[in-house]
């Protein structure tokens, strides 16, 4: 009679449904600490009547529910030392019954909601991703702050403050109109690049990548994509999956970061190139794609190349002109200096990256100064290549690229 | 909800606009206040003189000071502001982003505390 693999079922229920129940509970009960207790309450709900009751037909609704009257209930309870809580019991009493989602639309329009709020750009953007990877992806205040370098307590508290401002100037639980979306939408995209780039680069520590945090923005950028299938969220997806699949290939055994010229491109994951490249054309076809699929497109190329030396260089720059238009941005012209100098040789590229430095823009930025020593180690000026390695080893901060860079500077010693 | 809205905007760009730009300046502050009155959401609104008429008062320890400031030596500074009434800190966003104000200073959006176990 009691199913033994009741409990097992509760899990996986757990690991796939928790978070669209959270999103469908926050919205019915207006308030995501009440939410996350009702949610917590109602998986405590199923661990004990599923094995006894059987597994309902559709469990997401079965929490939902469950959650909803537990909430009310507590709220109740409550009620009896604080007489404002019998209103809001009431009110959610009557009005929510009927506004349990069972269809897959409702689900979704939920888990959006759930998103924008945590992405909205009144909260401060160190809140919006620990808020992000708490609520939409479940990971815990430690995984967070493991994540960020950042003690738990510190990351606690930031989600305290979200929340309190969410609830305190009344930021709604809705999705965007569509004439405040794009804005929108590139706030919860910077989140999910940002998330993705603190597992691709660790900005400081020894590690060179923390791989779990950007499998956990690959599965937000996805889950985006599903639910707002949105040109530029595509764009984002593609490039984070063919950055992705460099990963085997940008560090050695030793830990040692390899640049893309010289890395092993048979080590290079050809589903996540394959399955990139084609979200790039998706989202090109779309005409209204922006930076994040130029970016794409850009590591698309380098992606289809056989070899270094078989890299479409023209196109790149091609790629990085219009970037350069959509998006400019010093960083963006350094990159473009760097493929210019691929196309027409280091000359070319080092007259540009100069002028940028010259305009005083990136002087602080360890890889311009790193690109700059390269290019005039291929051009024969070892004194000035070793000047900028060195400046760039004052200015980096990571330890593989640092090792990275002495090695470099080993090359450049005088001959003499 | 209600919501102050502060302006704050660099004085000196006002000193040195010729006349007819501040009428216009004007007109369209008018026109924005009519909007939010005709849509219900308008509580109040004030301009202030400028920053060099203010005085900072303190009492510490019983005992009053009477300084010159504000002492934050920023461009900016609070020249107005509207209260308004929202449904939400995303109409107040898009309220606010019409105020004049937005377009060359900045406008701070603040929501009114209101006093809670009220009901909802």
């Amino acid at each position: 009679m009691v199913a033994p693999d009741a409990r097992e079922t509760v899990d996986a229920v757990y690991r796939t449904e928790s978070r669209r129940v959270l999103a469908t509970l926050i919205r019915l009960l207006g308030d995501f600490d009440l939410a996350e207790e009702a949610l917590h309450d109602a998986f405590a709900a199923a661990v004990e009547r599923w094995p006894r009751d059987g597994v309902p037909a559709n469990p997401r609704a079965w929490l939902v529910s469950a959650g909803r009257f537990k909430a009310i209930d507590g709220l109740r309870r409550r009620a009896r030392f604080d007489a404002s809580l019998v209103q809001l019991a009431e009110r959610l009493d009557t009005e929510t019954g009927d506004a349990v989602p069972d269809d897959q639309e409702g689900v979704d329009d939920d888990q959006l909601r759930l998103i924008f709020t945590c992405c909205h750009p009144a909260l401060p953007p160190d809140a919006q991703t620990a808020l992000t990877l708490r609520e939409v992806c479940g990971l815990t205040t430690e995984e967070i702050a493991r994540a960020f370098l950042a003690q738990a307590p510190t990351i606690a508290q930031r989600i305290v403050r979200a929340k309190a401002k969410i609830r305190d100037a009344r930021i709604p639980y809705e999705v965007p109109t569509r004439a405040d979306l794009p804005g929108r939408l590139d706030t919860v995209l910077q989140v999910i690049y940002l998330v993705f780039n603190e597992g691709y680069s660790a900005s400081s520590g020894p590690s060179l990548t923390r791989h779990d945090v950007s499998a956990e923005a690959i599965r937000l950028g996805r889950l985006l994509v599903g639910l707002l299938p949105e040109p530029e969220a595509v764009g984002l997806l593609a490039l984070m999956l063919l950055q992705e699949s460099r990963r085997a290939a940008r560090s050695s055994t030793a830990g040692e970061l390899i640049l893309i010229d010289e890395q092993d491109r048979s080590l290079w994951n050809p589903e996540l190139v394959s399955e990139g490249a084609a979200l790039v054309e998706r989202a090109l076809l779309s005409r209204r794609f922006g930076p994040y699929t130029l970016q794409a497109a850009i590591a698309a190329v380098h992606a289809e190349a056989e070899s270094a030396a078989a890299t479409d260089w023209a196109q790149i720059v091609a790629l990085y002109d219009v970037l350069c238009r959509a998006d400019p941005s010093p960083v963006v012209e350094l990159n473009r200096a760097v493929a210019v100098a691929m196309r027409d040789g280091p000359a070319a590229g080092l007259t540009l990256i100069d002028a940028i430095l010259a305009r005083g823009d990136l002087t602080e930025y360890h890889l311009a100064h790193s690109a700059r020593a390269d290019l005039c180690r291929r051009l024969g000026l070892t004194a000035q290549a070793r000047a900028s390695y060195e400046r760039a080893l004052r200015l980096t901060r990571q330890e593989p690229e640092r090792r990275f860079l002495e090695r470099r500077l080993e090359t450049c010693r005088d001959p003499s | 909800m209600r919501y102050l809205c502060l302006i704050y905007s660099d004085e000196s760009q006002w000193s040195t606009m010729p006349k007819a730009d501040q009428d216009k300046w004007l007109a369209e502050y008018g026109a924005f206040s009519e909007g939010i009155k005709r849509s219900g959401h308008y509580v109040g609104s004030e301009r202030l003189e400028p920053a060099s008429a203010a005085t900072v008062v303190r009492q510490r320890n019983g005992k009053v000071s009477v300084t010159d400031g504000p002492f934050i030596e920023t461009k900016e500074t609070l020249g107005g502001f509207f209260m308004i009434t929202a449904r939400d800190l995303n109409e107040a966003i898009q309220l606010a982003s019409k105020i004049p104000g937005a377009r060359h200073g900045s406008v701070e959006v603040r929501p009114v505390m209101e006093v809670r176990g009220g009901g909802t």
